[in-house]
């Protein structure tokens, strides 16, 4: 037994932290007491609580766990608990619990919506908590804990266990699980040093874009002289082109398979089957796999672009090598030179030890409302003890009653200024002071809509004809919307040519087509963190170009003959025309989603001064807008009061505040999720959020989801704070530079995803430009 | 002043405004459909949420605007103007309030839609169809339109997806062809169908049009 399996058994502690990296039997640590008091005491009823936020993983351990348990004759119960889980298997497990169960944070939401929720928790000795640090910056994790919170009532002698990866400081994982204190942090050894390096190929990586496909063939050495492989991309749209063609480069044919969010849950699973049976060499992946079942073959990761965050690059290294004491090996292939910069701080922070921290932030009030409207479900609320019971969850730690209130009364009344629905709310007070759903029959809507997981709209795409078969997967709206008969485009690794959309489904045939449009998947990306950003700015400003290979030192030393390099104290602003359009690329390298908002913001004051901006995209270094008309001095739009004065009125009307809107209505319970992924048609259509958001907006400003619109929107994807910093970096020295074309540094963002459109002035321009190709072909009507 | 698009149909000249209103100049009437007054009342009622309560004062400050600035005769409602009978009932205390004022020296018609098909208590005449030639007015397009006679309807609340130099707009919008016009909805709180659904391919001929609400709103075909 390994020291700290060891420790975990000894424990007495309330609560325990186990850090651990992959491999070091860290899930087997959390049973192993479970195991040994159920022998000591047998029991019937709920002991052991796991949670995972994979199902896959539930499934997995479950199955692991029921071969020791029969070996050793054991009469202990052990059962998987998810939305794959039958209805009939589900209801005993509600009646005749097992002593174990494995489940995912929403399946435990749902069974704590129900009345008998107390009788069946009441027995409760253990919860463990797994891949806990995945969790800890999220609303999942919010969720969680506040069950957790709700566990610890219905069964206080219960002792909670958190699960982790390496972090930067466990203190903060153990303040998370125990917010009192309490918490003992056991830490198993960390294993030999990682074996990484950056993947050099026959040929340099292309200025920009490429996806990392110009190093396919030194890939495929790579799975051919190792067992197994993961591939990780940080994007859907770059695994899909990525994977067509490593494909053909596979001259062996060796079995290969892709992996990601947008493909079917068939598809899914299949190839986790495959891993998992040792019959597959690689998979082409993203972040799906960053969390999983550990494939004891995969002996190699590779890690295909920039990774953006130290952190995420120890915990995908971690997926290799499922013995703790070999080395774990991993190579990354910078996609293009650009990222060769950052690979290379990726590889020194490693090295160095050097991860970013994990803040605790506040829990969403969204979030809240839910778990209201669930405690709802499940019997009479006393608002007094509801409000001491979140307050000892860690991320609720903060709310004040007044808070906590508001949130009671939108859930009750819709919270509006108007009380118009008096008659008609969803909680009302009864003569003993609690608080009870006014019609019992909307649980059911309620728990439909549990969880926190928001899917962007997103459509079906099926093989036309074949009506029975299995979807290939979805896209975006946004992306289907575009399409005309005959355009192609890759999912799943095959081309397919768009036919038509039939009832909300997108379908498609085989396409002989060799090169398809790219499919622009909008999976969550994460920004280059500040560490890493400013060590490149470092390297840049230092001059010193050794050990970097001569294809990165001639492109560096272009970008500065072209251009200027940027440097840490001066912000780099580019402008240049490319396709009919002006554009103006400002370096800021404040990580993707502060650069996403200086878009934003810019974009509006571009607006408003006539100038008729399109759009605008960000990556983790730049922001680029394009727009009709170019701007002859760019520097006024920078002045840093204006700036953050303007920003509180103009972030209200965008696209991203509507989009944050969006995921609040729907989590809080203002809006329902659509059931089954399938949209109502016709007339009686759901209509937009958006129409909500700007109605709150006209008649309701002060209304608690616009503030929890505001927090999101400021916390993810604003991330103002790193505007702020570079602002205070650069102090004015704005250098603006007008060039033909685009520069070196500029480039990747032509190829970049996730564009998002300015929707003013420039739209009516469109709009009369398109009417005006059909005026004198237009029998029906004229000016 | 808002700008709006002028158009021809049934050899008259229309006026199509930014919000989704149609005014006939020659005869001085506004023409409004799908206001589903009531809608977030209906909704909580029928316990389907508890939406902002504000779509019907916004919808009446809308309808209040247009006839502000086209100070029409004659305004006609084109059917669904209440989410349902018992929306109409709980509103007209209110309604009577606001609409009083503006109603006042008009000729108001109400007419009955799907939704709102029984006597609702407001000022103003509550017909099936009004004939107002060349047109004939009615809530829902009827497939047999005499030879000669050109209708104007509205309960689609069409909306039109138009893709343009790799950007994608969604907006409210008439349809149109050579012998029909169908309304976009009115009201704050409607969603809609999109213009390529299969609803409209049996009422709207080949050479159809979509108005998309713009400023000014803007005609293009309607590519199916």
């Amino acid at each position: 037994m390994h020291p700290h399996q060891r420790a975990m058994l000894r424990a007495t502690s309330p609560a325990q932290v186990l850090i651990a990296p992959t491999g070091a039997g860290k899930t087997l640590s959390g049973f192993l007491p479970s195991l040994v008091d159920l022998i000591h005491a047998p029991k019937q009823g709920l002991h052991t609580l796991y949670i995972s936020p994979l199902k896959a993983l539930a499934a997995d351990i479950r199955r692991n766990l029921q071969i020791p348990v029969a070996e050793m004759g054991l009469d202990i119960r052990i059962e998987d608990r998810t939305g794959d889980t039958s209805a009939h298997m589900r209801r005993r497990q509600r009646a005749d619990p097992p002593q174990i169960l494995l489940t995912t944070p929403e399946s435990l939401v749902l069974l704590l919506s129900y009345p008998e929720a107390d009788k069946i928790f009441a027995s409760v000795k253990r919860v463990i908590l797994d891949e806990i640090h995945a969790l800890i910056d999220r609303k999942r994790g919010d969720q969680l804990m506040l069950c957790l919170a709700r566990l610890a009532r219905l069964s206080p002698q219960m002792t909670r266990v958190g699960l982790s990866a390496t972090v930067k400081d466990p203190s903060q994982i153990a303040a998370y699980l125990a917010p009192d204190g309490g918490a003992e942090i056991i830490t198993a050894p960390q294993g030999p040093a990682p074996d990484i390096a950056i993947l050099e190929a026959d040929i340099p990586p292309p200025w920009a874009g490429g996806g990392g496909r110009y190093g396919v063939q030194a890939v495929y050495d790579q799975i051919k002289r190792h067992r197994a492989t993961l591939i990780f991309h940080n994007t859907r749209a770059n695994a899909e082109l990525f994977f067509h063609e490593l494909w053909q480069a596979n001259e062996d044919t060796l079995p290969i398979a892709i992996h990601h969010g947008a493909l079917s849950r068939e598809a899914r699973a299949k190839v986790e089957a495959a891993m998992s049976e040792g019959s597959l060499r690689a998979i082409v992946c993203t972040g799906s796999l960053d969390l999983g079942i550990d494939w004891g073959d995969v002996d190699l990761v590779i890690q295909i672009g920039a990774p953006k965050e130290v952190k995420r690059l120890v915990q995908r290294i971690g997926r290799a090598g499922h013995r703790f004491d070999l080395a774990s090996k991993a190579r990354i292939l910078p996609a293009n030179r650009f990222e060769y910069l950052e690979c290379q701080a990726a590889l020194e922070a490693v090295r160095d030890g050097g991860l970013e921290d994990d803040p605790i932030r506040q829990g969403g009030l969204d979030v809240l409302c839910q778990h209201i409207l669930i405690s709802a479900c499940a019997g009479p609320i006393a608002p007094d003890d509801l409000y001491a019971e979140i307050t000892t969850a860690a991320p609720y730690a903060g709310v004040t009653r007044a808070e906590f209130d508001r949130a009671l009364d939108f859930c009750a009344t819709g919270g509006y200024a108007l009380r118009a629905y008096d008659r008609w709310q969803r909680l009302v007070t009864r003569p003993d002071g609690m608080l009870a759903l006014r019609d019992p029959r909307s649980a059911a809507r309620i728990r439909q809509n549990i969880g926190t997981i928001i899917e962007t709209d997103r459509l079906k795409v099926r093989m036309a004809k074949r009506r029975g078969g299995a979807p290939l997967g979805e896209v975006e709206e946004n992306f289907a919307a575009q399409l005309r008969q005959g355009d192609s485009f890759l999912i799943g690794g095959q081309i397919v040519r768009y036919e038509g959309m039939r009832e909300l489904v997108v379908e498609v045939s085989p396409s002989p087509q060799k090169r398809p449009k790219i499919a622009t998947f909008m999976g969550t990306k994460f920004a280059t963190s500040l560490q890493l950003s400013d060590r490149i700015l470092a390297r840049l400003e230092s001059g010193d170009w050794s050990g970097l290979p001569a294809h990165i030192a001639d492109w560096l030393d272009h970008q500065a003959r072209l251009s200027r390099l940027p440097q840490r104290d001066r912000l780099l602003v580019e402008a240049y025309p490319h396709e009919g359009r002006a554009h103006l690329c400002v370096h800021g390298f404040a990580g993707r989603n502060a650069q996403q908002t200086l878009g934003l913001v810019l974009t509006h004051r571009m607006d408003q001064m006539g100038l008729a901006p399109m759009g605008f995209v960000a990556n983790d270094y730049a922001t680029l807008i394009w727009g009709l008309d170019p701007i002859a001095d760019p520097r006024p739009l920078f002045e840093p009061d204006l700036l953050r004065a303007a920003f509180e009125g103009w972030l209200s009307e965008n696209a991203v505040m509507k989009r944050s809107f969006k995921a609040v209505a729907l989590i809080s319970g203002l809006i329902e999720r659509s059931v089954n992924g399938t949209k109502k048609t016709g007339r009686q259509a759901v209509f937009s959020s958006d129409i909500l958001y700007d109605t709150l907006r006209k008649y309701d400003s002060d209304h608690i989801l616009l503030e929890m619109t505001r927090r999101d929107a400021l916390r993810g994807l604003v991330d103002f704070g790193r505007i702020d910093e570079m602002l205070t970096r650069v102090g004015g020295r704005i250098d603006h530079i007008a060039l033909p074309r685009v520069s070196p540094f500029a480039a990747p963002l032509l190829l970049e995803a996730g564009r998002i459109p300015v929707h003013g002035s420039a739209d009516q321009r469109l709009l009369e430009e398109e009417a005006a190709k059909f005026l004198p072909q237009a029998a029906l009507g004229h000016r | 002043m808002q700008a709006h698009l002028e158009f021809q149909f049934g050899m008259e000249r229309l006026l199509a405004t930014p919000q989704g209103a149609l005014y006939w100049p020659k005869a001085d009437v506004l023409i409004v459909s799908d206001l589903h007054l009531g809608k977030s009342e209906r909704m909580a009622r029928r316990g389907a949420g508890l939406l902002p309560p504000y779509d019907t004062p916004e919808t009446l400050a809308r309808l209040t605007e247009e006839i502000a600035t086209y100070d029409p005769a004659v305004v006609i409602c084109l059917g669904d103007s209440f989410d349902d009978l018992e929306a109409a009932r709980n509103l007209s205390p209110y309604l009577a309030r606001r609409l009083g004022p503006i109603q006042a020296g008009r000729k108001w018609v109400w007419i009955l839609g799907n939704h709102d098909a029984g006597p609702v208590n407001l000022s103003g005449e509550h017909l099936d169809e009004f004939e107002t030639p060349p047109f004939i007015l009615r809530h829902i397009a009827r497939a047999d339109l005499p030879e000669g006679r050109f209708e104007i309807s509205g309960h689609y609340h069409p909306k039109m997806r138009v893709a343009l130099r790799g950007r994608s707009l969604s907006r409210a919008a008439f349809l149109m062809d050579e012998r029909r016009l169908i309304l976009p909805a009115f009201g704050a709180y409607t969603g809609g169908l999109w213009a390529d659904d299969p609803a409209f391919a049996g009422l709207l001929g080949a050479d159809a049009a979509a108005i998309v609400l713009g400023q000014p709103p803007v005609m293009i075909p309607l590519k199916r």
